[in-house]
């Protein structure tokens, strides 16, 4: 029966496919069964490479909508899958776009993966994914300073509290094992039935939402959102 | 014990001792069942006393166990890491960085007695030559300092000067760190570790890298309250520990205690690098060396 869904979320190109493998391979040493779920926009290019560790792999892509929405609309279809496959685990991989929304809901363990090797500035600009998040995890430490690295948790530990903080190197398998038994360790869930997302998805439909090309005012219609450019300018330069 | 060489210092490769264990279910596999059991000694805090390491063994590239028991260093020693390149002396300072517990590729063990194990207890040099963060000198001493709970007047300024004696490009407030020369980036990294991170236990992947210089940085890293391991290439820096670590084909092969005799010839080699070290100030600056 289907106890967890380990959601792992990230920018693109941070290493969550890696991060999924190590956890998922040392999971199985442990005699604990996982589906993978890979939910990509355009492709899952990373499928072949997880389907190398021989457990039930799935991906899918949300082509016209966004990968967000497409994972919370099809989280019930998700994990009915991986009960059919017998699996105690789900890790469900996100495509890792706008930073806007995150589809953890209250019940999944959510878990954040931040690439060492980018802008410390990163961590303020990545929304509900990292603030919300359960678990946070640092990767590519091999190719950062010690400095950088104390001071990439530091500003995470500002943004998510809460959170404990791994630190891996997902090339040589450095820092997993405290990663795996934070997940093992995390509560089972009896039924996700009635689960619930933890922070809302965007209000708005616009028209470029359904397919509008055409730029310009007389194009769009719904919820439409004008920049303010003096307000904005503000913002930028509070000194000025 | 057959192909494990040790000369000198035999009381550091106990043989009696089970290692402690912090997880169970990553003792699968063992090579001696032996060395498996849970011992009594793990994370425990010893007020007062001094930190050492124990490292106990893994495997080699080829998956062959490691033929020791137990290896310990101590605090207020310097201990150098040998061996040719490839050979598994940056794997086995990542292993201790980390306190690994069989979950590296190398199966090893490392525990940390002496205090409680924390990461802050462990400043670590890589062969990183390059910063990615995108601030300046003084945001990155700054940002650093705030991590690890420093409150120093005075420190920007520290942090600077250490950095400019150990290279001859010098290094301001201003300068972006990820814009940094090899040399000032190695230097502005030691600086660091030295300032900001006082750290009892100090790592260093070869310090020689990008032209430093290796006798004010080692000064500047090492006393008696530290415990250095050091990867080196140089056979002046490793006599200068008291003792070094062999590795090859990704195991630990020989545990090497420093001879007078080596002393001596350390101070022979140190003569050689003052010299190479000022014609090479004399190249750098256009002039004759002879």
């Amino acid at each position: 029966m289907l106890e967890k869904i380990i959601l792992i979320s990230g920018a693109t190109a941070v290493g969550k496919s890696a991060v999924l493998k190590h956890c998922a391979a040392a999971l199985s040493k442990q005699h604990i069964s996982a589906s993978i779920a890979k939910i990509g926009c355009l492709s899952t290019p990373d499928i072949p490479s997880l389907s190398q560790l021989g457990l039930p792999t799935l991906g899918a892509t949300s082509q016209d909508i966004c990968p967000d929405h497409y994972l919370v609309s099809n989280l019930c279809e998700l994990w009915e899958w991986a009960e059919s496959q017998q699996s105690q685990y789900l890790f469900i991989e996100t495509a890792g776009l706008c930073n806007r929304c995150s589809p953890a809901t209250q019940r999944m363990v959510a878990i954040c993966v931040i690439d060492g090797t980018a802008s410390c500035k990163a961590p303020q600009s990545l929304g509900p994914m990292l603030e919300q998040a359960d678990m946070v995890v640092i990767t590519k430490t091999d190719s950062i300073s010690q400095a950088e690295a104390e001071i990439l948790e530091y500003q995470l530990s500002q943004v998510n509290p809460g959170a404990p903080i791994f630190l891996v190197d997902a090339l040589a398998g450095y820092g997993f094992e405290p990663l795996v038994a934070a997940i093992a360790a995390a509560p089972a869930q009896e039924s996700f039935e009635g689960d619930s997302l933890r922070y809302a998805m965007p209000t708005g439909v616009c028209s470029y939402c359904v397919g509008e090309c055409r730029v310009g005012s007389a194009f769009q219609q719904g919820i439409v959102s004008k920049i303010d450019v003096n307000r904005a300018l503000n913002e930028r330069c509070p000194h000025e | 014990m057959n192909s494990f060489k040790t000369q000198g210092l035999e009381a550091q490769l106990d043989n009696g001792e089970n290692p402690p264990s912090h997880n169970e279910a990553f003792d699968d596999g063992g090579t001696d069942s032996s060395v498996h059991n849970i011992g009594t000694h793990g994370g425990t805090l010893h007020s007062g006393a001094s930190l050492s390491i124990d490292i106990y063994p893994g495997q080699g590239k080829d998956k062959s166990p490691e033929n020791f028991e137990k290896i310990t260093l101590e605090t207020g020693k310097v201990y150098a890491l040998v061996g040719t390149t490839g050979s598994g002396k940056s794997r086995l300072i990542s292993d201790i960085e980390q306190l690994c517990n069989a979950d590296s590729l190398t199966k090893r063990r490392v525990v940390m007695r002496g205090c409680a194990p924390d990461k802050h207890l462990i400043a670590h040099l890589s062969q990183n030559m390059r910063f990615y963060l995108d601030v300046s000198v003084e945001e990155f001493v700054a940002m650093h300092a705030q991590a690890r709970k420093v409150e120093r007047p005075g420190l920007l300024e520290d942090v600077i000067t250490c950095a400019n004696k150990i290279t001859p490009e010098g290094i301001e407030a201003d300068h972006q760190i990820n814009l940094l020369s090899g040399g000032q980036t190695r230097a502005l990294m030691i600086a660091d570790l030295a300032q900001v991170c006082p750290s009892p236990l100090v790592l260093i992947d070869e310090i020689e890298n990008a032209g430093i210089d290796k006798i004010a940085a080692l000064k500047l890293l090492s006393g008696a309250n530290k415990l250095v391991l050091m990867a080196t290439h140089d056979p002046h820096t490793a006599l200068t520990a008291d003792a070094r670590i062999h590795v090859a084909g990704g195991k630990i092969d020989a545990f090497i205690e420093t001879t007078e005799a080596e002393r001596s010839f350390c101070k022979e080699l140190e003569r050689a690098y003052i010299t190479l070290q000022s014609a090479r100030k004399q190249l750098v600056t256009g002039e004759r060396l002879a």
